[in-house]
């Protein structure tokens, strides 16, 4: 008996297919490998934790996709990057100095 | 003066050796001359989807290397007289051809025959490279799943660097009763994330196996779903406006009935 199926359907899977697929091919068509993007996000810590107290747990960088002026798929680099606290002044270390 | 056409998707198995097969029967039928080019060197299989297997005696290294004349390679179909294949040799690698003589072996077909169809080589390597050399027209197949369709994009935008613009879709193997039920992805999903333009739409068929165990390409068979699919596409290759093939179900009473009283569909 099928019957308590129709309160629980799952997700169609074509759907799971379709955002996997979409996911995927943004990493393909910029040609970032996933070596590059956490070099980078090692990186992006460094500068950030000149500045603020950051949980590098909780840094999430990924590449997706969003329509620019000209109504065209371009890639986008999106961080989110939940920070603790603002060093105080005399504590931030610009790159320049 | 003739026009090239490749045939091309990536990955192996979704079907280019039988839509060659099919549109080259099908374009032959609309009494285009034809040639059909396998660019698979080393793992040919053209010659025995046409049936034609028995009749090969000097291949595309043959002519390339110029062990024989272009004419003597080419095998006249049984069925159709304006119908050939160039086979590809089964004991040399692809290395054996480069790009520039698949270029200059087009440029002499084109100005005798119609339509030069290329079943290009699985992969993104030198096949693929010689595959495309000539060609002013590609073609990509892809089944309704994430890795061909996958390898279609890659494909695309090889094709797009090489000044292929414009590569045309055939989607094959959609299975109407899966897509129903949304466990696979529709014509509109797989054009919305390919951003190409279709040309046409192959259900899955169980008369394409038959068909290839036969060594008749279906697209020669009235009754076969596959093979109208095939002949739909022949017509869009030569300008004529054919709608795609309607392949969506509707729930019969029976269905809904079952659907009602929780009974699974069986596939």
């Amino acid at each position: 008996m099928d019957f308590f199926g129709l309160f629980n359907r799952r997700a169609q899977s074509k759907n799971v297919a379709k955002d996997r697929l979409k996911l995927v091919l943004v990493h393909d068509r910029v040609n970032c490998s996933a070596d590059v993007l956490e070099m980078l996000k090692n990186d992006i810590l460094k500068v950030m934790a000149r500045y603020m107290d950051i949980d590098s747990e909780e840094l999430d960088v990924q590449i997706t996709q969003t329509m620019s002026d000209k109504n065209e798929k371009v890639p986008m680099l999106i961080a989110n990057i939940p920070f603790k606290n603002v060093k105080p002044p005399r504590a931030a270390r610009s790159l320049n100095e | 003066m003739g026009e090239v056409i490749v045939i091309t998707s990536g990955k192996g198995g979704v079907g280019k050796t039988t839509t060659s097969a099919n549109l080259g029967c099908a374009l032959a039928s609309c009494e285009k001359s034809v040639v059909l080019i396998d660019a698979d060197i080393g793992l040919r299989n053209l010659d025995v989807v046409m049936g034609l297997e028995n009749r090969i005696v000097y291949d595309l290294i043959d002519v390339i290397e110029g062990n024989c004349r272009l004419k003597q390679a080419l095998i006249k179909d049984k069925r159709y007289s304006n119908l050939y294949l160039l086979p590809a040799a089964q004991t040399k690698d692809k290395n054996a051809v480069t790009p520039e003589q698949m270029l200059k072996l087009c440029e002499s077909l084109k100005e005798e025959y119609d339509y030069i169809i290329i079943d290009c080589p699985a992969g993104i390597e030198q096949g693929f490279k010689n595959a495309i050399a000539g060609a002013d027209r590609a073609v990509v197949v892809t089944t309704p799943e994430v890795s061909a369709v996958r390898d279609a994009d890659r494909i695309i935008g090889l094709l797009e660097a090489s000044g292929l613009k414009n590569p045309l879709l055939i989607l094959n193997r959609i299975r109407p009763d899966m897509v129903k039920r949304g466990d696979m992805m529709t014509i509109e999903d797989v054009t919305e994330i390919l951003a190409v333009d279709i040309l046409g739409v192959v259900p899955d068929d169980e008369s394409i196996v038959i068909s290839t165990n036969r060594g008749e390409p279906a697209s020669m068979d009235k009754n076969s779903l596959a093979g109208q699919a095939y002949r739909n596409i022949c017509r869009r290759i030569l300008g004529d406006d054919v709608p795609l093939m309607d392949l969506t179900i509707s729930d019969g009473i029976f269905a809904k009935f079952k659907k009602l009283f929780g009974g699974k569909n069986k596939a």
